[in-house]
């Protein structure tokens, strides 16, 4: 009997949202508890600010151009390489329950078969996965979770906030008190909302698992992403009027213009309503417009639901111990990518590679018969490195198809394993509007260097020394007194970042 | 109005007189487009089911013989525009090139659509060249 592994993804959450770095909202002791027991990383980064491509990094254990998921809208095919295939194939039980997004969500014609599982029961695994039960942000679609709320609560299928509007692009319809974008009051009990939903299907599972069968559980939690519509019950826990503002809204129109200014024009664009370069964020939504108890309401409701997910988690560990695995059970908690939340005056998420979007939570409380020495871990690692960590808890070689290392459990095991950098990427190409960064994060810098576009030219680029500007509003692309780290950066960038694979997938659906 | 146009092409190693026939053959869309179980002529109008169950509803506006052209628009309300043409190019006696347009609003759905039709010209040709 091997050591077993739960598996716990959010979904665009940041690394503040949590206490245990140091997050002054939300409530999350169980997270906390596992952060004190194990290892704690401060500086984990995906290798890309949404969905598809970061959750196919975290599968493949592949950069994004080496996978393909260049963007959302595009497939990760069903033969990729898996890590639950490598675990399962050493006799792992293996289960995803939750927000998988490894395919397009919206797919009039039923191609996709992750979108068809709830009614065609899955024969044999799929990715490595024998179990796979799903959910996404709202009670309508194919979906598993969708399914259970129109098998068993019909009348509380259209409690959710409507992600699309009637033109099908990201709803920019504003509720609860202050008529934020995505802000909605939700009837929804709790007990039959979409994150207690994830930890009951979990518990499930894991009932029907022998004592001493070896498994690795995936649990995906739709939330903290858009749309912010926790139960309605649970808007009592925070009051948005005590929600202090983050430390990264700049709290005048005149700030927030200058830093901005500073950067690559889409940033400014974006504010001011001129251009909406991707599908993450709504259309019809001009950031401008962001008012400061909008960005407290926001983050009231986004804090309720990172809660929920803590107690929910709470629930599973305590079925765990039930069972009598307690010991043996390695937990890692994560996200895909982060999330705005006020910084920067902006909302959602984008081609924009600075910490609200990059920097995310990473837990790692080993299982306690390992005997872990509790850490902090400084140096820079990527969700990347999670499939094979998988591996290396299981006892199992790295696959050689994987790109990264399993996880230090302190900074000199980083830095005698190498862990230097971090890479991230984004592509997008959309109704005529493509985008395209690389970003390295080195030695306390973060560079990011663009690449032709449809708003740059390919010689703009972004510079942040972390220590100095850790909210990073000075970009010092174009200080000449930075040109050499700059240069060096670089170089270190593109030695190690993959080359896009040829020819580029397909982009199948916006999302 | 918020429009989207997509186009998705491929080569096809079959004449261009071989592929039109089924190009051109409206009621056998599902033959070859994934995610299309079923299709019903009648006249100019044409209901596909999708894999999903859903009907969508069709208007036949070209069905060209000469130029290799069919052309219809989905008139399911949810599009307030929709036009989708595949045209059938000979480039030999050998070999033609189809190409599959996509233009829609909401432009959301150009893309949804677009990605299907993609699916389509692949399988098209998988079906033509191998039969």
């Amino acid at each position: 009997m091997g050591r077993k592994i739960l598996f716990v993804t959010t979904d665009q959450q940041r690394y503040d949202a949590i206490g245990c770095n140091g997050g002054m909202v939300a409530r999350t002791p169980v997270i906390d508890a596992l952060a004190a027991q194990g290892h704690r990383y401060e500086r984990a980064q995906p290798q890309s600010v949404v969905c598809m491509p970061s959750r196919s990094t975290i599968i493949t254990g592949q950069h994004v151009s080496t996978h393909g998921v260049w963007m959302n809208g595009v497939a990760l095919p069903v033969d990729a390489p898996s890590v639950a295939q490598v675990l399962n194939d050493a006799g792992y039980r293996t289960a995803i329950i939750g927000k998988p997004h490894f395919e397009p969500f919206l797919d009039p014609f039923m191609r996709f078969v992750e979108n068809s599982f709830s009614r065609e029961p899955l024969v044999g695994t799929h990715r490595g996965f024998e179990h796979f039960e799903a959910a996404t942000h709202g009670g309508q679609g194919m979906l598993a979770y969708a399914r259970w709320l129109t098998a068993n609560h019909p009348e509380a299928v259209r409690m959710f906030y409507p992600v699309l509007d009637g033109t099908l692009e990201v709803n920019a319809m504003g509720g609860g008190e202050t008529g934020a974008p995505q802000v909605w009051e939700n009837d929804i009990p709790k007990d039959w909302y979409h994150t207690d939903w994830v930890a009951d299907r979990t518990i499930n599972w894991l009932d029907g698992l022998e004592g001493d069968d070896d498994w690795f559980c995936w649990m995906s939690f739709p939330d903290p992403h858009h749309p912010w519509d926790p139960p309605k019950s649970e808007l009592g826990r925070i009051d948005w009027r005590d929600v202090p503002l983050p430390e990264g809204y700049p709290q005048t129109a005149a700030e927030r213009e200058a830093i901005l200014d500073g950067k690559p024009r889409h940033w400014k664009a974006w504010y001011d309503g001129t251009l909406v370069s991707n599908y993450e964020a709504p259309a019809h939504w001009v950031p401008a417009t962001l008012t400061a108890d909008q960005v407290r309401e926001v983050n009231q409701r986004n804090a309720i639901e990172c809660e929920l997910i803590d107690e929910a988690l709470g629930r599973v560990l305590a079925a765990i111990e039930a069972k009598g695995w307690g010991d043996d059970v390695d937990i890692v908690f994560t996200t895909d990518h982060g999330e705005f939340q006020g910084d920067f005056g902006l909302l959602f998420k984008g081609p924009y590679h600075v910490d609200a979007l990059m920097r995310i939570p990473l837990v790692w409380r080993p299982a306690p018969s390992s005997a872990p020495a509790p850490s902090a871990v400084t140096r820079p690692v990527g969700l990347v490195d999670l499939a094979p960590t998988f591996c290396a808890i299981a006892g199992l070689p790295v696959p050689e198809w994987m790109e990264g290392k399993p996880l230090p459990v302190d900074d000199t095991d980083a830095d005698t394993r190498g862990f230097e950098r971090s890479l991230t990427e984004w592509d997008s190409d959309i109704f005529g509007v493509a985008v395209h960064l690389r970003t390295i994060t080195r030695d306390g810098w973060v560079c990011t260097t663009y690449q032709a576009g449809h708003s740059h030219d390919g010689t703009e680029g972004e510079l942040y020394r972390l220590a100095d500007d850790p909210l990073q509003r000075v970009n010092l692309w174009n200080d000449p007194g930075y040109a050499a780290i700059r240069s060096d950066l670089l170089a270190d960038l593109w030695d190690h970042q993959p080359a896009m694979r040829q020819p580029l997938r397909r982009v199948e659906a916006p999302v | 109005m918020t429009l989207g146009s997509i186009r998705h092409e491929i080569r096809i190693h079959r004449s261009a007189a071989d592929v039109w026939a089924r190009v051109g053959d409206a009621a056998g869309l599902h033959t070859w487009f994934p995610g299309i179980t079923n299709c019903q002529v009648d006249g100019k109008n044409r209901v596909i089911m999708l894999g999903s169950g859903a009907p969508l509803p069709e208007e036949i506006l070209v069905n060209d013989d000469t130029q290799r052209r069919f052309q219809y628009r989905i008139t399911a309300p949810i599009f307030v525009h929709h036009r989708g043409t595949i045209d059938v190019i000979a480039l030999d006696d050998q070999e033609c090139l189809v190409v599959y347009s996509t233009e829609a609003d909401p432009r959301t759905m150009a893309l949804t659509i677009a990605g299907g039709t993609a699916g389509a010209l692949d399988e098209l040709k998988r079906q033509m060249e191998t039969n």
